[in-house]
């Protein structure tokens, strides 16, 4: 997770349900975007997904996949966001 | 590796405490612009600014996407009018505002500033002339701001524009009383004013600047609020340091911004400006930040010390997150844009002379006050000669931002709307000080400004 790579962090809040690791998932292949690590916990009751995802060649500004995303999330009742590496690694390291 | 714990610590101040960037504000020097004719120049104002800022909106809407990071506002400053348009002859700079209003409109951006002019060691003729444009241009203009700087250490308070700019603030008031004057919320005035400051109604290209630059203004009280509650009952030494460590986080997502905002628009960098910006949303207040730290409500005692360290401490955290820090850089205190500024104030316990106290510590000043409509221009001119003073002498930036509100007195409100907020008008000692005011000239520079 360095800088320079094409990389994002998908984040899935929200309440649990069967099935929203798969439905991602599958959104995610259908775009061609890979997955390279994903985490799940339940944090102050509520379901939390984290997934870092390599974009290959997407750039999220100019791709509809943040709509993709959005719109799944409505569907799932879950909140669902994308946003790329660089600004966590902004934030959070020196 | 970024951790869970950090991913998740970055979605609530984006979701919960309101975190954004402020502002992308894009200065342009209108140095080339200046023509023997009003139109021409206009002209020459209208392309170049559309030229270099046509897709200032855009580029900021698709970094915001990127990053998932609401960007709040994008905004263009320029060269003070009062240089540009000097070689028209022109008796009126409405036009100049015009145009810039079009510019704004054509670029989709929600302000520009620059109908400024520099006038705290004395007046050119064009300065006079933009002065007293001022109160017109704001009330057939939307999205134009105003600046005046009107004293600097280095040069001391020019006490004659101080007089002349309470009468300007009284005939803008007038201007625009259909909108409860509006157009004094569009109108500041400064000493030591920073000429890279991205944020309004106080942004202008100074002359030292380059040909375009991107500034960045930051915001986040909510985050550094939500911060503090971690820590409350530990000591003050624990609660700088959580400010720092916020502050830190909060500059380095305006740096990214910054960076990128520069690369894709092929514009240099400028600076970050360090202010914790509030807006009128609960959860996005400065004054609720400041009572984090143990006060009942903002503007009792302890409140100005309070704000000296929230102040330092966001700068000492912000400076380890970003190398060129500049613009206003210090706590903003509006009352009509900080909720809990407005409520402080509606119970009386937040007065005039408590904020003016609070500005000894902070960088913005008098801002968004509104007081009664028949203050006189001399009551006026006597806060804003207060307030300067407080700049020359301390050697920081003060401002004021002042509406005298036609037909309202202490009790009534007025409701501006959007990130403008609402303002109980507050009372102001009447005691007269015209004789002072009535006196002009200038205010020496005080002796520490003397360096060299």
């Amino acid at each position: 997770m360095t800088g320079g790579k094409n990389t994002a962090v998908i984040s899935v809040l929200g309440k649990d349900k069967v099935g929203i690791i798969a439905k991602v998932s599958t959104l995610l292949a259908d775009n061609k975007i890979n997955i390279n690590d994903i985490s799940q916990t339940i944090l102050d009751d509520i379901f939390t997904m984290i997934m870092l995802v390599d974009l290959q060649d997407h750039e999220i500004e100019n791709s509809d996949i943040t709509e993709k995303l959005n719109a799944l999330g409505e569907e799932l009742g879950v909140t669902i966001t994308i946003q790329h590496t660089d600004l966590f690694d902004k934030m959070h390291r020196i | 590796m970024i951790t869970d714990f950090e991913i998740l610590e970055t979605m609530k101040m984006f979701n919960e405490q309101h975190l954004d960037i402020r502002t992308i504000t894009m200065g342009i020097s209108l140095m080339d612009c200046a023509a023997s004719s009003v139109e021409e120049s206009c002209d020459k104002i209208y392309n170049k600014i559309c030229r270099y800022a046509g897709n200032l909106v855009a580029t900021g809407e698709a970094i915001s996407r990127k990053y998932g990071v609401p960007i709040i506002h994008k905004r263009i400053s320029v060269t003070p009018i009062s240089i540009v348009a000097a070689a028209c002859g022109a008796k009126d700079y409405t036009p100049f505002a015009k145009a810039l209003d079009r510019a704004a409109k054509t670029c989709g951006v929600n302000f520009v500033g620059g109908f400024s002019a520099m006038v705290q060691k004395g007046y050119t003729n064009s300065d006079k002339v933009l002065l007293d444009s001022i109160p017109n241009a704001l009330a057939e203009t939307e999205f134009v701001c105003s600046s005046v700087n009107l004293a600097s250490t280095r040069t001391g308070i020019n006490m004659d524009a101080v007089r002349d700019m309470g009468v300007i603030i009284k005939r803008t008031a007038e201007a625009t009383k259909d909108n409860d004057a509006l157009g004094c919320a569009k109108l500041v005035v400064f000493a030591n004013a920073p000429e890279d400051n991205p944020f309004m109604a106080g942004a202008f290209l100074g002359v030292g600047e380059p040909e375009c630059v991107i500034n960045v203004g930051i915001s986040g009280p909510g985050v550094v609020k939500h911060a503090l509650e971690e820590v409350r009952g530990a000591d003050l030494g624990t609660v700088a340091e959580t400010i720092k460590k916020a502050a830190f986080k909060i500059t380095r997502v305006g740096e990214l911004v910054a960076r990128e905002a520069s690369e894709r628009l092929g514009v240099p960098f400028g600076i970050i400006d360090l202010s914790l910006a509030p807006t009128p949303a609960v959860g996005d207040s400065v004054a609720r930040l400041l009572e984090e730290f143990g006060l009942e409500e903002c503007g009792t005692w302890g409140t100005t010390a309070a704000l000296a360290m929230l102040n330092d401490a966001v700068k000492k955290g912000g400076t380890m997150a970003s190398s060129f820090v500049g613009g206003l850089s210090g706590a903003f205190i509006p009352v009509s844009e900080d909720e809990g500024m407005i409520a402080a104030a509606k119970s009386g316990g937040l007065k005039l002379e408590k904020l003016e106290a609070m500005t000894c510590v902070c960088s913005v000043g008098l801002d968004m006050i509104a007081i009664p409509g028949d203050t006189t221009a001399e009551t006026i001119s006597g806060i804003i000669a207060d307030e300067m003073a407080l700049g020359t002498f301390n050697n920081k930036t003060t401002a004021v931002r002042i509406i005298p509100v036609p037909g309202k007195g202490v009790g009534d409100s007025v409701e501006f709307g959007g990130l403008l907020g609402m303002a109980p008008i507050m009372a102001v000692n009447n005691a007269s000080c015209a004789d002072f005011i009535h006196r002009g000239g200038r205010i020496p520079a005080p002796i520490h400004s003397m360096r060299n």
